[in-house]
């Protein structure tokens, strides 16, 4: 650094050319595969002519359903990038015994163990629940798109932003060695001097502005624009599941921007809140940003439980048994996620007191949550129940979900979380949750809206294939870290002693193989189901026998969602609809009015991330200028007053008849 | 509601499944909705900020204390010209429930006037202290002071380069309905931030200099 | 075919059977009482987790498509069931709720011992009234980076990466850290709890069974996070006084500037002793004034509590040359202001000035 001279570090502030990782072989195989896999994709977008397409139908888009599939996408693209992390850590783990170092030194299985955690739940639970909120939410409450689509489209790609400088950290630079949530003092400036952490606190920084403000604007959609009938006990269960979720989200992700932002002034300005002298005090990061995580993770189960309801009850053939008591229970989870985040360290030495209140508050979460299993247990008594994929992957979660259960209130127990924390005990539970729920939840979402999103189904071969792969896995991966927590094994740890642990690891990266291959059968059942497309077809716009609104539409929807605003009877709607002998209208359409596509969403994000690195880097000028265009961008686009059109009725009337012959042919 | 009719209502049993004229479109309904949980949002940031401030705000690390730095007077000053300009605001929004637009303009100027005198006063504040050597980095109290009443003034910063883009907006368009909601959107910052600063006031200043 | 695919699965269970659950077997009374809790609480989960798991693999049979059974589409509500559901696990989480409020006070790391085990009372009757209660074994920790340092106030000396400890004898850590938070944890003694800097922990506990035990970091704390461990000896008859022997007769000493110096990060160090401790050390360290240039924690917080050092107190900051970055290898960081002693105004306040008390 110091032989650069002084006009370097005032362009470059302090990039330098050492911190291309060139030296490191892992890294360079990784970039040389990005580079050749991004350039074969720009050639093939190119060569298809696609730019024009993409730019037009779906960068700027604001519509909430092609909104909702690049949220997947990302999540699935970040999933295959956190995934590899985790190989590479079940890697090292399983070989790195006595003599043997393994092959990742500290300085790169800590960066490993952070970006996997950080980027599992930023970049790949989020977009994931997100998306599936996105798509559905509008359509499940027969609204033709959310209450702000351009912020829709801004939060989507602040996300973007935040993704963007996590990936750049592999290639340029590095990553934080700090753990997901960089508890002070390890993580100041004393203590972690370089790059990584800046990335970080940026990275989280830039898309928690994106995943507030879609918290608000999932909010006043719900709020507001209800289809006349629906009212809050109408609901469909997946959009109160929503509603609760964006809730926490506008009323956690603020404490965490607030949080990070203290930090940020540590190892920036050199600031005392966090650091061992001059007053500060490391607890109170350690509270503020449990204050905002625990309720980040009913954040990520709640939407899923909603989708757990509608799977539930569909294949069933069946009303959703307990209703009511299913929404209260939400609710009540709600409350108390706010009341418990001193559950996480119950071993700073906090005292009985306090530690008992929040360990009893903690499992008192138990009970509502153990209602939505006997929720979901009495809504198949006598049902009609047809194993497709997504009833498997509620079935899955059932009986894999009690079990991390379980294990989470026994570690609500402090005395019993004294010799459980931090342990791989507890990295098997909150996978067994965060896996057995939200990731379950997730896939059982994905197959069951795919036809809707895309007008076919999701081949069923591969993804029984897939599901196998994921179940099993799962159990042969994190039952041994069960025991390895029980043998008194801790997380984080890149080389062992004990040769006795050995087997137990080994075990658990054969299973992560496994979880390897239920991932790779999901990339090529999306990939078979396209091939086959036309088999798979839906015609019918309702391939399960929906019960919800989103079932009445065609597959995929037209952009309008709805010719007509639907008025809702019953929380069942379509079930009700089709009971009642509901046909659709065919003629009297008028002109739909819609929120026109902008580009400003992409350009503002753009220049966030680009101030975001230049921050990263000390390279003040940039950061600078970045900051006034993201300004001048976000003022430039209030002067634009066009911002809507109208469809006219022709045009939907054209959509109708298409749809009416498509049903006929049904 | 009023507006839904069945198209096919040929029997008699079958409810009004949509409604054929959609409602008039009441966007700024949602947008005063959305900004509200926005200003929670920032609340929530304001919150911790408190709360640190709360946490922290003894910890003179063997440093000056609030006593030894706040000249109340200043401060005195300072929170009546925000109290005047959330006054003006509130001339300038019932000027524009009448329509007359240069009076809007007018109210709107003064209230920039009166913001700026306290982003002013507020600065000299700051540059006072940090000649003095109270520097934020100095300890965990005065950390938590210059980042609380420091987001505050970025906020007003913020708030004076939104009230100057909304000058100009009236002025090509005039009080249209967009231009309506954003004025309220921006009067809800602007008293939210005059409430903000009651807080800061009372506990920040009277209190540390009270002890 | 069956049996042989059968076979291929024994050694697994050999495994399951062999493999040395410490949390399962410890061998320190506390750790022994949270392990009951913890299989208490697992027991009084499984009574109702188990029948959901069995009924709703019966269910998702029963009531498959195919079989044809008993269908009613539009039964959604039962007001006796819904109380169950909910009754059940509010039951049981009242009793949990009572073990853990117990539990919790009971086994309160800070709170003194009052069972050797549980045949063994604390105090043993000396005739009549009087009781003699066995008076702990204080051990002050260090957390650094990364080794672990335990000081014996009580026998002037000090380990590390090795800690004694007789069998049966109340031990009481007093824990503290150097620079980033860790977490002492002996598995096969007690539960864990943090090592904070410039904060102080406390741990009870009693180690009932001879023998060498793992002791490690059980929180992260950077590059050698991998290698800070330790072994815990409970050891029987005078093996603990021949080990302060031993350590005493070797002689190495540890003042203020040998710990400035063993500060620095180092790994995987192997276990030693030194014969002789500065008194006043481990106050120092938590204090964070090792260092005689810096103003004592303690000091700062007096004065603080009186309303700060006034603006004067401005000027006794100065810029110090060594910040913690580098001694932790990383790049130098813009000198930052640290408070120092120099001008602390001590006796104003008659708080004893900046020579940390010796403690106990």
């Amino acid at each position: 650094m110091n032989s650069y001279p002084d006009w370097w570090k005032l362009v470059f502030g302090r990039f330098t050319l050492e911190a291309i990782p060139y030296h490191e072989p892992i890294l360079l195989a990784t970039f040389a595969g990005v580079v050749i896999g991004g350039l074969a994709l720009i050639a093939l977008i190119t060569r298809m002519k696609a730019w024009g397409y993409l730019w037009h139908e779906w960068f700027t888009s604001v519509d909430h359903k092609k909104i909702g599939i690049m949220y997947m996408v990302l999540g699935i693209v970040m999933l295959l990038r956190g995934f590899a992390d985790a190989l590479m850590m079940r890697g090292q783990q399983a070989i790195a015994f006595g003599a043997n170092e393994g092959y990742l030194p500290p300085h790169h299985y800590d960066q490993i163990f952070t970006a996997h955690g950080v980027i599992m739940i930023f970049f790949v639970a989020m977009p994931l629940v997100t998306g599936l909120m996105n798509y559905v939410v509008p359509l499940q409450i027969g609204a033709r798109d959310v209450a702000f689509p351009f912020l829709n489209n801004f939060s989507f790609w602040m996300t973007v932003g935040g993704v963007v400088l996590v990936m750049a950290s592999l290639f340029v630079g590095e990553f934080a060695k700090v753990g997901w949530l960089a508890y002070p003092p390890l993580s100041g400036a004393a203590y972690s001097p370089g790059v990584g952490m800046d990335y970080y606190l940026w990275a989280l920084q830039i898309a928690g502005v994106g995943t507030t403000l879609s918290g608000i604007n999932l909010i006043a959609t719900i709020v507001k624009m209800r289809a006349p009938g629906m009212d809050m006990m109408k609901m469909p269960v997946f959009t109160w599941t929503a509603l609760c979720t964006n809730v926490l989200i506008v009323a956690s992700f603020p404490i965490l921007a607030g949080t990070l932002a203290l930090l940020t002034l540590d190892r920036y300005v050199g600031t005392n809140f966090f650091t061992n002298d001059l007053g500060g005090n490391p607890m109170m990061y350690v509270n503020l940003i449990w204050i905002w995580g625990h309720p980040e993770v009913y954040i990520l189960i709640l939407p899923v439980f909603g989708v757990y309801s509608e799977v539930a009850s569909t294949f069933s053939g069946k009303r959703l048994f307990g209703y009511t008591s299913m929404v209260y229970a939400t609710v009540v989870i709600t409350i108390l996620s706010y009341l418990v985040w001193l559950h996480h360290f119950f071993t700073m030495g906090s005292g009985a007191s306090v530690n008992s209140f929040f360990g009893i508050t903690t499992m008192i979460i138990s009970i509502p949550t153990g209602a939505k299993i006997f929720n979901w247990l009495f809504t198949m008594y006598r049902g009609r129940i047809r194993f497709e994929l997504p009833m498997m992957w509620l079935l899955a979660f059932m009986l894999t979900f009690v079990i991390g259960g379980m294990t989470g209130v026994m570690l609500a127990v402090p005395p019993a979380d004294f010799i459980l924390h931090n342990s791989l005990f507890l990295i098997a539970h909150f996978h067994n949750v965060i896996i057995g729920g939200v990731v379950f939840g997730a896939f059982a979402g994905i197959t069951y809206w795919f036809p809707k999103a895309f007008g076919f189904k999701l081949d069923e071969f591969w993804g029984r294939l897939s599901f196998w792969f994921w179940v099993i896995g799962f159990y042969v991966a994190f039952m041994p870290l069960y025991v390895l927590g029980l043998m008194g094994v801790t997380r984080r740890v890149n080389h062992f002693e004990d040769p006795s642990l050995q087997i137990w690891f080994v075990i658990a990266a054969f299973g992560a193989v496994l979880i390897a291959l239920g991932i790779l059968c999901f990339l090529i059942q999306i990939g078979v189901s396209i091939l086959r497309r036309e088999q798979l077809r839906d015609t019918t716009g309702d391939p399960w026998d929906g019960r919800t609104l989103e079932w009445s539409t065609s597959s995929p929807p037209p952009a309008y969602n709805f010719a007509f605003t639907p008025v809702i009877h019953d929380h069942d709607t379509w079930a009700d609809m089709k009971k009642r002998g509901y046909r659709r209208p065919l003629t009297g359409f008028k002109p739909i009015h819609m929120p026109k596509n902008t580009g400003a969403g992409l350009i503002i994000s753009a220049f966030a991330t680009i101030c975001g690195f230049a921050l990263v880097w000390y390279i003040w000028w940039l950061a600078a200028l970045a900051f006034i265009a993201v300004i001048a961008t976000a003022i430039a686009h209030t002067f634009n007053y066009n911002r809507d059109f109208h469809i006219p009725a022709e045009a939907v009337l054209r959509e109708e008849n298409a749809r009416t012959e498509q049903l006929g042919q049904a | 509601m009023t507006t839904a009719t069945a198209l096919d209502t040929d029997k008699a049993d079958i409810p009004v499944f949509h409604v054929t004229e959609d409602e008039h479109e009441h966007s700024g309904g949602s947008t005063m909705l959305g900004f509200w949980m926005y200003l929670m949002s920032d609340c929530l940031v304001f919150a911790v900020l408190f709360a640190t401030f709360g946490v922290l705000g003894r910890n003179y690390a063997a440093g000056p204390s609030g006593a030894d730095l706040f000249d109340l007077k200043l401060v005195a000053v300072n929170t009546t010209m925000l109290l005047l300009s959330s006054i003006t605001y509130g001339f300038a929004m019932l000027a524009m429930d009448k329509g007359r637009q240069a009076a809007v303009q007018g109210w709107l100027a003064v209230t920039g006037l009166f913001g700026l005198a306290f982003i002013g006063i507020e600065l000299y504040e700051f540059h006072h202290m940090i000649l003095e050597g109270a520097t934020p980095m100095r300890s965990a109290f005065l950390s938590s002071f210059f980042t609380l009443v420091g987001t505050h003034g970025l906020h007003v910063t913020f708030g004076l380069i939104w009230l100057t883009v909304l000058m100009v907006q009236v002025s090509q368009r005039g009080l249209i309905e967009a231009n309506r909601r954003r004025l309220m959107c921006l009067s809800m910052f602007w008293h939210f931030l005059d409430v903000v600063w009651i807080g800061v006031f009372s506990f920040v200043y009277l209190m540390g200099v009270l002890k | 075919m069956m049996n042989r695919r059968f076979l291929a699965l024994l050694p697994l269970f050999a495994l399951l059977g062999g493999c040395q659950a410490v949390l399962l077997s410890p061998s320190g009374d506390v750790a022994l009482q949270q392990r009951n809790l913890m299989l208490i609480s697992t027991g009084l989960m499984l009574t109702v987790i188990l029948p959901v798991m069995a009924l709703t693999v019966f269910f998702a049979w029963r009531y498959r498509a195919s079989a044809k059974a008993e269908y009613d589409p539009d039964w959604n509500h039962s007001l006796p069931l819904e109380v169950v559901i909910w009754a059940v696990p509010l039951l049981i989480i009242v009793i949990l709720g009572a073990l853990t409020w117990m539990g919790t006070h009971l086994l309160d790391p800070y709170r003194p011992l009052n069972r050797i085990s549980a045949t063994a009372p604390i105090a043993t009757p000396q005739g009549g009234e009087a009781q003699v209660r066995k008076q702990p074994l204080v051990i002050q920790v260090v957390a650094l980076d990364w080794k672990w340092l335990f000081l014996y106030p009580q026998q002037g000396i000090a380990s590390v990466n090795e800690v004694v400890a007789p069998v049966n004898q109340p031990i009481e850590f007093r824990i503290t850290a150097s620079s980033v938070m860790n977490s002492l944890f002996i598995p096969a003694l007690a539960g864990q709890i943090y090592a904070m800097p410039g904060m102080q922990t406390k741990l009870n506990a009693v180690i009932n069974h001879a023998g060498d035990f793992e002791g490690f970091s059980a929180n992260y704390s950077g590059e050698g996070f991998s290698g800070m461990r330790f072994r815990f000896r409970g050891v029987e008859g005078n093996g603990f006084e021949d080990w302060v022997k031993a350590a005493r007769d070797k002689g190495d000493k540890l003042g203020r500037e040998e710990y400035l110096v063993f500060e620095r990060p180092s790994e995987r160090e192997p276990a030693r002793q030194f014969g002789s401790v500065a008194p006043d050390l481990y106050d120092a360290i938590l204090n964070m004034c090792v260092d005689r240039a810096k103003m004592c924690m303690r000091d700062m917080m007096a004065m603080d509590a009186k309303g700060g050092g006034g603006k004067e107190g401005i000027s006794t900051v100065m810029a110090l040359e060594y910040d913690k970055s580098v001694r932790r290898g990383g790049a130098p960081l813009p000198p930052r202001p640290f408070v120092t002693a120099i001008c602390t105004p001590a006796d104003v306040y008659g708080k004893g000035g900046v020579t940390a008390q010796v403690a106990n």
